[in-house]
């Protein structure tokens, strides 16, 4: 790393984890006019974007800002004339801007150092110059950091003439210049070499950029605001970093591109390109090509390494926007719209580059062309306007740049995985089609793919191996650690069923390291997750994005541009391979004209060296591969199937990932393939951790023979069926897992390493798992070895305990020989019977058995030891326990998941000790906002805003003193839900706004957000519904979940929760129950360091759960830094829970977790119970806090020196372990709180909601209708809300009759407009909406169409962004336009009629009415499971749009069934009728031509018409008919029978 | 696993009794095992808990919900091995044990346990039945010999362990032959003894060494049994009984002890010689069971058996409820009131009595006199008893049965032979960890240490003993804890 002191790792903080997410734009004049204009005009678009990006602590310190521009070449040469220097022509010399450290030793010899690339590339120096700044507007934590910034004029060698020519050899020195500084001369710490950077050297463009507020930025840098600055393109980007630790070279723009999301992949990308160095080759670079390395590191974030892998392959002879589709290619394989052409361009190469996966809008441009692109998903937002004087204008918004309605001829948006690119040399806007069009036909890209591409299923047939006999079966099952509940928990029910297994409630078993028994080295690594940075992806409902395609076997050369090294590739539809493709691949030689040869490498070693010699087997393993792949094999097969009494298998995961990562260091491992063949591997967890690292293809032939042998027994004869289920269910579970993480290809995903390693050495994971992060370190490769060998023992010695049979496990079930629980019979019945009797005596003895692990350790704060004061104080001097339970709150568990009887016994209970209940996602029956008559209160004061947005209405929101947006929940982090259609009866069909018996679905991401600034914008929504409540944001402890805590804070939320992985679940897959998320410890001390690091944690509170049982584990939560603490399960516990696991099931027989009628009469718990079991664990704290010396609790928060982990472990394995990460005291300075004690400025004040709420004061008060007029700007957010809030307080969700508020707003209405607007507001917007518009609107209207005066058509111009009616309760739009991606996602109940959508429409949709007056994208009604869409399909092709695995698709009959009610009661019936009223209003309210058109010609359009009706919607309705028909005549009978 | 939802949808069914007046004509036993359909169905009702508290309850953790799953599948073989993973003597344990397990099943929140007890009778039975259960030879001898002093339920699972683990294991036992209480405590109606002879030659085959009419310390010195093994385990019972000997008429004729009454039976029925002791028989007597245990349930049984004229059984505390406050004890065992097979065959049962004195015409009994009394209890939770003035009565009686309860296993011979030091009670001093006594290679285990106690904890300790004491030889052990 190169930085300053405070960005090096420390403690847990590591820069690494630093995310950024931000706005970007750009402007250019198409013909590439060169003007000042331009560039004042591109900094305008960056303070219009400010609210997009942060700031810290100190507020004048934002996170970066910056601008490209052409090389501003009158500026240059009148200044450099001044010093008597003439410049080259235009284009004949280059520039760069260079940081320079202000020590003076160490900035000789940086310029040296670029002196002397210059001379040996043979360029020469025109001159210097020192770029002017005025550091006055710097923030003071900034100001140490700044760079003396100069200019270095580089003319090119002689003779030199090509200008493409120029710039490859202005990169080759602006690398060497690098290079030499940082990884040659680098000497010690605090040199200031990291401050050395480039910004850019380039004869076309140039960056100015730093650690500026972005409307500060031409303070800073007066050459901005010289007129003489003169550009056609001006490149712009405003950062959102979750850190705030200042770093010059992290702001954007890089020298080709500015991008706003995450590359989740980048590990993976990384090691992939080390891993090509031997492999690669360029005859346009030649041997400047070697110069170039180290060709990544010169940032530590993922956009400064995509800028380094696209200036490679630019340099290399790709076109900008080639290079770009190669990085983030567009999906392909499951797209029926894709014509043949380019899908074989993307085919052809996927081989060359894995996708730099993740949530991606980029801007790039090479001073030639300007173009922007989006991910596959289109996960970030991109608006531009064209305007009749040349003019393009993209920004993350829309109205960034005030343009005049009439110069407007076109409004669009970046479309997933499209690219806009504007040629100034043209003159022109290439479109998305004709660039790719023209791309895909340079090159016969399908002759090369027809004859290099193999599918392995095309090869031959082979013999596979047979499975073994009984006995030899269950030894190979016990060597490799196969346990009853292996059989039982996976392999049955993914053989039986195809799916990964669900289960409930939370994980309270040791962590590995801390395990008596030997675990599988698979389970010391957690699987990573998105979480706020980036969004996680729906692998179902979102399967056109996915891919489980593998590539098995060498890389072609990646800067090969003509095809003609046309090598063979082997390609697999899945990675997951059976015996008889392995023995294809392991024959291949004979085959395919030899161009493939297989090598089998063993993964067992001589059972007679025991632990010991795993080392040296390793290092055989090693030269094994090495000689291999240097000897011709271009597969190795890692294959462990010869083990046997005298062979112990070495762990597969550790021979695949230190083979990986031995050939990446060797820079042979794109020259061979990498297949393991392994009887280890079995559950989904196993597989994502091979290919994670490394395993292209991988086999797991005990599995297999498991299943062979399990086959009789289930009475399923058909064994290959059972094979072929087990491997769809691992596919189903490896895309679930890559999807958590944001990634959509198992490509990008191999060799990734998204995982966290817990307990396991830094000298093990740096030697075979290169760049893995761990928190605690532990165990090396001895334990492991040892624990490798205890199962061969089992094995192959006779050990009596097991002959026969194969372990019992208890990792899922408690067992009392298997693993440890915290949760067992005895502390079960102890609790409940201390709640029940109120014996504070039964709670002692509970509690010392949960605290007290010496034999059996679970977790790791039992490794901690609490020092006590030698000065206690008197017990009736602490806080009383009525005040500590302050802190307690339950956990976020819906009504649906848990009983009526469970959710208010919780809250009822928390209510009356003034902590909090939690109403989970799910809504909440309004009965309970108002108290009961003997002043119990049944409301939960914490309202969640979960990703279903399920009854989240205006008037939810406002009954709550906390809003927690659940980002993640600790036993399923970065997943949805699912409520099955069973357990949504009426009642929670109302409460959630849904149709009884009908599934509902919780997407993985919030649809609102997708980075860090969308979490901003939805705290901001949320805060200005009810500007009382705290705004909270759950995370779940992953390595760097601190960096986004950080973040979290800086867009101003109250309140963050850190939630460890034992938190419980009403249903999740066992995989991410078991093995996703990190103790909360970890996540908690990482939390609080990072924050007291950036001087931000007196802001916020910090809320910890997962796993919290007694009140030592409050204290060491408190002492590792807490204010709060969530404790669901105990809690649950003391109310009746029995951990039965069966809340899936709903078959809870205590009444907890279910809804049938009959077990919820079982529920015997009382809000007493509850209270008991609080007030005596706030005992205990009080206890302990005595014997500490804290009298107030605040005094106690973030105390680390308090915890001693010094403590003698005497455990085999835990003794290695080293906490002291997590105990490293951050030193706060003077004056930065360690705990929360100041409140976030919201902003508030300046929202246009306090003049419309002054104005419309009557209207609230007593409903006196009024009419608001206003402009309206980008930087107007979120309006309405504030408004609505108001409303709903005082009238619920019944709101003021319709139209009694009536605003006209004139502009581009900045992000969630008409968020949460009820009922009785309308909002008649003229020019445009952002994203988000009607975001959880709650009855309100919202109509908005384009600027009167505008020239163009609206129907073919996008009126409000993506994400549209997000979680809509009720309520009217009218959109005269075409609306972005994920149109009325997740909406509930809201009637809108758009002229056309995006991708993804209707997406989760369970009610409403949608009317689509042009042309969808694809994946419409994804999800969707009620309400209805009519979709006007004039080209025919709706039905390859539309995902129909839950709906069906009908044609509207004038003729069919009517009725004479209204018109919107029946959605059986009244189609027509109903279509042509919404389009004859559409026509009314917003004077939509469209609308015009179709009513004129109403008998040609109507058959045109398509109605998407959800098939379980359909059918539930029907029995909702016939039962009210039933009533009916029943009353009937009743009549004529009097 | 069982069935998701058989807990809602299929009742609870128990085995049946043969009719009681045929059943006590004679000394087999008399259950009616459930057809093995229902047994399935009953297998069913097992909701799999994600903590089966019933795997708790059971001293020797037997693996519940694993077993009810196969059986519901009908994979019995499975069941069989899962059964004896934890257990090696299921029949006895199948038939005598009271079955905490069921007390601790989540569905006896609603006083519908599964029926653990039937399912695991019948899945052993049926392992007997099919020939599935052979001998489980050790292939490797370790060269260390291991006495292990009585035979009873604790003596047998330790010197099974131990053979099974190859070393050479010696058992002790004073009476005629093998099973101690088992053999000779438990009546046949309960537990016929053909049982223990078929498990008795598994363990021969497993190369058990029986030495029966041997009482170390007594027939054979303990230091020459200590001498000529590498570990000794005693495992003797709690033999000594709970006396009345303040109480006046003790001395008179017809006032017996128990299990002397129960051993005579059982020697009866074995033809095997009842020894030197007089005859004590029930036939046409009024007999009077002092004490509401097991054993006394067991003489109820027996003196109907032999044709008493009436059985009559006293305890001394208050009847407890006929249900327990679920609230407060599940999981855990409660106390209430149990009725057993033998109070159905015709007993009355009396609570809150205390004896006052034994009355007799001179030298035999005739009679008792008998007072109520009432529990009182103190604020620190000790519980007194208080004879209420006024209430006393009389019984009348010609046969009286002691079954008060065991204080502590005997003392001479291997006890105090070996010198080992002893617990407050008389137990000897031995933990659950490692079962060593103060004597360097002797192991106690059983209700020898623990007190007297149900057969399945013996089991458990013979189990747990048998690791002790192979890693005590070995240095480390692969028998199950």
């Amino acid at each position: 790393m190169h930085g300053s002191d405070h960005r090096q790792p420390a403690g847990l903080y590591d820069p690494d984890h630093e995310h950024d997410n931000c706005g970007v734009g750009f402007i250019a004049n198409i013909k590439g006019r060169k003007s000042h204009e331009i560039v004042r005009q591109g900094l305008q678009i960056l303070v219009n974007l400010d609210h997009r990006g942060a700031v810290g602590a100190d507020p004048l310190a934002g996170d970066g800002a910056g601008i490209l521009v052409q090389v501003p070449d009158r500026l240059l040469r009148e200044e450099m004339a001044a010093q008597g220097v003439t410049l080259p022509e235009p284009g004949g010399y280059g520039v760069g801007m260079v940081f320079l450290p202000r020590v003076e030793d160490t900035r000789a010899r940086c310029v040296a150092s670029i002196e002397r690339a210059i001379a040996a590339e043979g360029g020469s120096i025109i001159g210097w110059r020192d770029v002017p700044t005025d550091n006055s507007c710097l923030g003071e934590s900034v100001r140490d950091e700044e760079p003396l910034i100069r200019q270095v004029l580089v003319a090119p060698p002689a003779g030199m003439t090509d200008q493409d020519a120029f710039e490859r050899k202005l990169f080759v020195i602006r690398k060497q210049s690098h290079g030499k500084i940082w990884y040659h001369d680098a000497d010690s710490e605090g040199d200031e070499t990291g401050v050395f950077y480039i910004t850019s050297m380039s004869s076309r463009t140039i960056v100015y950029k730093g650690m500026v507020l972005s409307g500060n930025l031409p303070v800073y840098y007066p050459d901005l605001h010289d007129e003489r600055t003169e550009s056609a393109l001006a490149l712009v980007h405003q950062r959102f970093s979750t850190n705030t630790f200042p770093s010059w070279k992290l702001a954007q723009p890089f020298r080709l591109l500015c991008h706003n999301g995450e590359i989740n992949t980048v590990r993976g990308n990384i090691n992939w390109m080390m891993a090509r160095r031997q492999t690669m080759s360029s005859d346009i670079l030649g041997e400047d090509l070697d110069k170039l390395w180290p060709l990544i590191g010169d940032g530590a974030s993922d956009s400064a390494t995509f800028d380094n892998a696209l200036e490679l392959l630019v340099a290399g002879g790709y076109s900008l926007s080639h290079a770009v589709m190669m990085m983030i290619p567009e999906a392909w394989n499951n797209n029926p719209l894709m014509d043949p052409p380019r899908r074989a361009f993307y085919e052809y190469h996927a081989a060359l580059m894995e996708p730099w996966d993740g949530p991606a809008a980029i801007a790039f441009t090479d001073g030639k062309q300007i173009g922007a692109t989006l991910d596959r998903n289109g996960l970030r937002p991109a608006r531009y306007v064209v305007t009749s004087d040349d003019l393009v204008i993209m920004g993350s918004e829309d109205g960034v740049l005030p343009v005049a309605d009439d110069s407007i001829i076109q409004k669009w948006r970046l479309q997933p995985g499209k690219m806009l690119l504007i040629d100034l040399d043209e003159g022109r806007i290439i479109d998305d089609e004709e660039l790719k069009a023209q791309l895909a036909s340079a090159h016969p890209y399908q002759e090369w793919l027809d004859r290099t591409q193999i599918q392995l299923e095309d090869l031959p047939e082979e013999i596979g191996a047979m499975s073994p006999d009984a006995e030899t079966l269950l030894h190979r099952q016990q060597a490799f650690g196969y346990t009853q509940e292996d059989i039982k928990q996976f392999l049955t029910p993914m053989g039986l069923n195809g799916d990964d297994p669900i289960g409930s409630m939370g994980r309270d078993t040791p962590i590995a390291v801390l395990s008596d028994r030997p675990k599988l080295l698979f389970d010391y690594f957690k699987q990573c997750f998105a979480q706020v940075t980036n969004p996680p992806i729906d692998p179902i409902r979102e399967e056109l994005v996915m891919s489980l395609v593998s590539l098995i076997g060498p890389r072609p050369n990646l800067l090969e541009l003509e095809g003609a090294n046309a090598r063979h590739r082997l390609e697999v539809r899945q990675p997951i391979i059976s015996n008889l493709d392995l023995e294809r691949i392991r024959q291949i030689e004979n085959h395919v004209d030899q161009t493939f040869r297989a090598m089998t490498l063993s993964m067992t070693y001589p059972a007679t060296e025991g632990p010991d010699g795993m080392e040296a087997a390793m290092e055989r393993l090693f030269e094994e591969a090495e000689n291999a792949v240097k000897g011709g094999y271009n597969i190795l097969i890692l294959s462990d199937r010869d083990v046997d009494a005298d062979h112990i298998p070495i762990p597969s995961l550790l021979a695949t990932a230190g083979v990986h990562h031995h050939l990446i260091r060797e820079g042979l491992r794109t020259s061979s393939g990498l297949v393991v063949e392994t009887g280890e591997a079995r559950r989904v967890h196993d597989f994502c951790l091979l290919a994670g690292y490394g395993a292209e293809a991988i086999n797991p032939y005990l599995a297999f023979d498991t299943l062979s042998d399990l086959a009789p027994r289930l009475g399923h004869d058909d064994v290959e069926k059972l094979q072929q289920n087990y491997i769809k269910a691992v596919d189903k579970g490896i895309l679930k897992v890559i999807s958590k993480m944001g990634i959509s290809t198992y490509q990008s995903y191999c060799g990734a390493q998204i995982f966290d390693a817990v307990g396991l050495s830094d000298d093990l994971l740096a030697r075979y798992f290169t760049g893995t992060k761990c928190a605690i370190s532990g165990v090396g490769l001895d334990e492991i070895a040892n624990e490798a060998v205890k199962r061969h023992a089992i094995a192959y010695q006779g050990v009596l305990q097991f002959s026969g049979a194969l372990d019992i496990g208890g990792d899922l079930s408690y067992r009392m020989r298997g693993e440890t629980h915290a949760w067992t019979p005895e502390t079960i019945g102890l609790l409940q019977h201390a709640a029940r009797s109120g014996d504070q005596n039964r709670y002692r003895a509970y509690a010392k058995k949960m605290n007290d692990q010496d034999r059996k350790l679970r977790n790791i704060r039992a490794l901690f030891e609490i020092k006590f004061s030698d000065n206690p104080v008197p017990l009736d001097e602490v806080e009383p326990a009525s005040e500590i339970v302050k802190r307690f709150a339950t956990g976020a568990m819906s009504f649906g998941s848990i009983s009526w009887e469970a959710h208010t016994t919780l809250a009822i209970a928390m209510n009356r000790i003034g902590g909090r209940s939690n109403s989970g996602e799910g809504g909440e029956d309004e009965k309970r906002f108002t108290p009961l008559e003997n002043g119990d209160n049944m409301v939960s004061r914490i309202k969640q805003v979960a990703s279903g947005r399920f009854g989240v209405t205006t008037e939810y929101l406002v009954n709550a003193t906390d809003l927690q947006i659940k980002m993640a929940q600790g036993a399923k982090p970065g997943e949805g839900g699912q409520l099955p259609g069973h357990k949504v009866d009426a009642w929670i069909g109302r409460v959630r706004r849904s149709t009884p018996g009908v599934g509902l679905i919780s997407p993985p991401p919030h649809h609102d957000i997708y980075s860090i600034e969308d979490l901003a914008q939805l705290i901001h929504d949320l805060k200005n519904v009810n500007p009382e409540a705290r705004v909270s944001v759950k995370l779940v402890s992953e390595l760097g979940v601190g960096t986004v805590a950080a973040g979290v804070a800086k867009a101003h939320a109250d309140h963050v929760t850190i939630s460890g992985f034992e938190g419980g679940t009403g249903a999740s897959p066992i995989t991410s129950i078991q093995h996703a998320g990190s103790p909360w410890e970890i996540g908690l001390a990482e939390t609080h360091e990072t924050l007291v690091r950036n001087r931000l944690r007196g802001r916020i509170a910090v809320q910890v759960d997962g796993g919290f049982r007694t009140g030592r584990d409050v204290v060491i939560g408190a002492l590792l830094g807490a204010d709060e603490f969530g404790i669901a399960t105990a809690a649950l516990v003391a109310a009746g829970c029995i951990m039965m696991r069966k809340c899936h099931l709903n078959t809870c027989p205590v009444g907890v977790a279910t809804q049938d009628p009959e077990l919820r009469k079982l529920f015997t718990g009382q809000p007493d119970h509850v209270i008991n079991f609080f007030t005596f664990l706030a005992e205990e704290v009080r206890e302990l806090m005595a014997q500490l010396g804290f009298r107030r609790f605040d005094e106690m928060i973030g105390q680390r020196d308090r915890l001693n982990s010094q403590a003698v472990i005497d455990h085999w394995k835990a003794r290695n372990l080293d906490l002291s990460r997590l105990l490293h005291a951050v030193e706060p300075g003077p004056d930065v709180a360690i705990h929360q004690c100041e409140e976030q400025d919201h902003g508030l004040d300046k929202a246009l909601d306090n003049m419309l709420i002054e104005k419309a004061a009557s209207a609230i008060e007593s409903g006196t209708p009024v009419t608001i007029e206003t402009p309206v700007a980008n930087t107007n957010r979120t309006v309405g809300a504030m408004l609505s809030g108001r409303i709903a307080k005082k009238h619920g969700n019944a709101g003021l009759p319709d139209g009694t508020i009536h605003v006209k707003l004139k502009g581009s209405a900045g992000q969630s407009f008409g968020a949460f607007a009820a009922r009785g507001v309308t909002l008649e917007l003229e020019g445009g909406g952002n994203d988000y518009v009607g975001k959880g609107l709650s009855g309100g209207r919202l109509i908005v169409y384009p600027p009167k005066a505008g020239n163009f058509a609206p129907e073919r111009n996008i009126v409000v962004g993506n994400t549209v009616l997000y979680g809509g309760i009720e309520g009217e739009c009218f959109f005269r336009g075409v609306a972005g991606e994920r149109f009325a996602v997740r909406n509930s109940g809201v009637t809108a009629v758009v002229e056309g959508v995006g991708d993804h429409g209707c997406e989760y949709m369970t009610g409403g009415v949608v009317v689509v007056l042009g042309q969808t994208g694809r994946n419409f009604a994804a999800g969707m499971s009620g309400g209805i869409a009519y979709v006007l399909d004039e080209h025919g092709d709706f039905e390859d749009r539309c995902n129909h695995a839950m709906v069906d698709l009908e044609h509207i009959d004038e003729n069919g069934p009517t009725s004479d009610g209204d018109v919107m009661a029946d959605m059986t019936r009244d189609d027509a009728r109903r279509l042509k009223s919404l389009i004859e209003s559409h026509l009314e309210l917003t004077g939509s031509g469209r609308a015009r058109q179709i009513l004129d010609l109403w008998d040609q359009y109507l058959p045109m018409f398509v109605k998407v009706f959800p098939t379980d919607y359909r059918r539930a309705l029907a029995e909702l008919n016939a039962a009210s028909d039933q009533k009916k005549r029943e009353g009937a009978t009743v009549l004529a029978g009097e | 696993m069982g069935k998701v939802t058989g807990f809602k949808e299929i009742e609870r069914r128990d085995s049946s009794y043969a009719p009681v007046a045929e059943r006590i004509k004679h000394y087999r036993e008399f259950v009616i095992p459930l057809p093995e359909d229902d047994l399935r169905q009953q297998g069913a009702r097992c909701m799999d808990c994600g903590i089966p508290y019933c795997h708790n309850g059971c001293p020797v953790n037997n693996l519940i919900p694993d077993w009810n799953d196969l059986v519901y599948d009908g994979n019995w073989r499975g069941a069989l091995d899962a059964l004896h993973a934890t257990n090696n003597f299921p029949e006895f344990t199948g038939r005598i044990c009271p079955a905490p397990c069921e007390a601790s099943c989540t569905l006896n929140i609603t006083d519908n346990p599964v029926t653990i007890k039937n399912i695991e009778c019948a899945i052993i039975d049926r392992g007997w039945q099919e020939g599935w259960i052979e001998p489980r030879i050790s292939p490797r001898r370790t060269g260390k010999r291991v006495a292990v002093v009585g035979s009873g339920p604790a003596g047998l699972a330790c010197a099974q362990q131990l053979a099974r683990v190859g070393h050479a294991v010696t058992l002790f036992e004073r009476s005629a032959r093998m099973g101690g209480l088992l053999r000779y405590g438990i009546p046949d109606f309960k537990l016929e003894k053909q049982l223990i002879d078929r498990r008795l030659s598994q363990m021969l085959a497993e190369g058990v060494e029986f030495r029966s009419n041997v009482e170390v310390g007594v027939t054979i010195s303990v230091d020459g049994v200590l001498a000529e093994h590498d570990a000794v385990v005693l495992t003797g019972g709690s033999e000594v009984p709970r006396d009345m000997e303040k109480t006046p008429g003790r001395e008179l004729d017809g006032v017996h002890f128990a299990m002397d009454f129960l051993t005579q039976q059982n020697r009866r029925v074995a033809e095997e010689h009842i020894g030197d002791s007089r005859p004590i028989l029930a036939g046409g007597k009024h007999v009077v069971v002092i004490g509401g245990g097991d054993t006394g349930s067991d003489c109820v049984g027996t003196s109907i058996r032999q044709g008493a004229a009436s059985v009559t059984q006293l305890e001394i505390m208050p009847k407890p409820p006929e249900a327990e406050n679920k609230a407060l004890t599940w999981p855990n065992w409660p106390m209430k009131l149990r009725t057993s097979s033998s109070h159905l065959e015709g007993a009355e049962r009396d609570w809150s009595v205390s004896t006052r004195a034994f009355k007799g015409d001179g030298t035999r009994v005739t009679g008792l006199e008998l007072i109520r009394n009432e529990w009182k209890t103190a604020p620190d939770g000790r519980m007194s008893m208080v004879e209420i003035d006024g209430t006393e009565f009389e019984i009348k009686a010609d046969l009286v049965l002691l079954a008060m309860g065991f204080l502590h296993p005997r003392h001479d011979g291997a006890v105090d032979g070996y010198g080992v030091d002893k617990d407050p009670r008389g137990n000897v001093l031995a933990n659950e960890e490692d079962y060593k006594t103060s004597r360097e290679g002797v192991f106690a285990a059983g209700d020898m240490r623990r007190g007297q106690s149900l057969v399945v904890w013996a089991i458990r300790e013979g189990r747990q003993a048998a690791h002790a004491v192979d890693t005590y030889l070995m240095g480390s052990s692969s028998l199950p804890v």
